[in-house]
């Protein structure tokens, strides 16, 4: 949607139409309210997981548009791609350890 | 390439323009990823209370669920809407320093710290209460409706306080900030050239909004197997 001229290495003036912002603004606040409701229903072992991607959802939208990491430089991609990639061996190497200490007793 | 073009245009120097850099564009690049190596450290510093916090929700999961009923739905659903919102106007405020509306920045950055404002006021409410409910952890942790679980009902409401406390700390140093903001969009010192601070204001701003987008399912709203 974003005018592909500004992309690249625009100093520092990207600015994002209005209805972008509350757009994203909107589906946030439905994002609130289907995560509300996903709560109450009873999804069997699918409650956790809908919760945890409607919030992912979330937080990738607030950082594409209201971070404006979708026009910025491609080294802070990096870091912000480093960031979740820490994240994401901080919990797989702990429940690696955590989620199969029982199998050895069976 | 461009740049050497553009640097050619601005003969004048510009009073926020630091000498170590070639242009406010090269600055602004600067501030923003400098920014998020910061916020990299804040994502590992809540992600390892959450990792932390995953580990015995994964152990006790019928405590968990008990404890999440403790919760204030409608509080804690009305505060992510209210966070939402005062993300979406700290987004205007950023727009409006970029296309060099003083009033609409000065309008924005305003509501984005009354929002905020609401925000912790409501959670002041919700303090409060678990306060009176005896659900603070140590001795005045007095809760005991499920024998069998409050032990762990009282582990979670010591995750519950250590998260929200350390988002709550990161909205008044938010507002804080904010209001150093608001005092330089006063004096009218940002535009379409300059806005690097306002921008980064925005970015923690955010941060800390995501922050709270999972904080609310995680504490808020966890479906029990036994609560049907």
């Amino acid at each position: 949607m974003a005018d592909q001229q500004h992309l690249e290495h625009a100093p520092h003036s990207h600015v994002t139409p209005l209805y972008v912002y509350f757009t994203v603004f909107f589906a946030l606040a439905i994002g609130t309210l289907l995560t509300w409701y996903a709560s109450t229903i009873d999804l069997q072992e699918w409650n956790t997981p809908v919760a945890l991607i409607i919030a992912t959802i979330k937080a990738v939208l607030v950082i594409l548009f209201f971070m404006h990491v979708k026009y910025s430089t491609r080294l802070t991609w990096v870091v912000v791609v480093a960031s979740f990639l820490w994240l994401g061996v901080l919990f797989v190497l702990t429940f690696a350890d955590y989620l199969t200490r029982g199998w050895l007793m069976k | 390439m461009s740049d050497l073009a553009l640097g050619n245009e601005h003969h004048h120097h510009h009073p926020f323009l630091q000498h170590h850099f070639e242009d406010l564009g090269q600055q602004h690049e600067a501030s923003t990823l400098g920014m998020w190596m910061f916020l990299c450290t804040e994502i590992l510093f809540f992600g390892g209370i959450l990792c932390a916090y995953w580990i015995y929700r994964v152990m006790y999961p019928e405590a968990w669920a008990v404890a999440a009923e403790l919760q204030n739905k409608l509080y804690g659903g009305l505060n992510t809407i209210v966070l939402i919102i005062s993300s979406l106007t700290m987004a205007l405020a950023v727009r409006a320093a970029q296309v060099g509306s003083r009033m609409w920045q000065l309008g924005m950055l305003f509501a984005t710290l009354i929002f905020g404002s609401v925000f912790l006021a409501v959670k002041g409410i919700e303090y409060s209460m678990h306060w009176h409910e005896g659900l603070f952890p140590g001795s005045h942790f007095t809760w005991h409706e499920h024998p069998a679980v409050a032990q762990k009902v009282q582990l979670f409401m010591c995750f519950y306080w250590g998260l929200t406390g350390l988002h709550a700390l990161h909205m008044i140093i938010g507002a804080g900030l904010l209001l150093w903001i608001i005092g330089r969009a006063w004096r009218n010192d940002f535009g379409p050239e300059y806005y690097a601070p306002v921008e980064i204001m925005g970015l923690y701003w955010h941060f800390v909004d995501i922050v709270w987008i999972f904080l609310f399912p995680f504490l808020y709203l966890i479906h029990g197997v036994h609560h049907g």
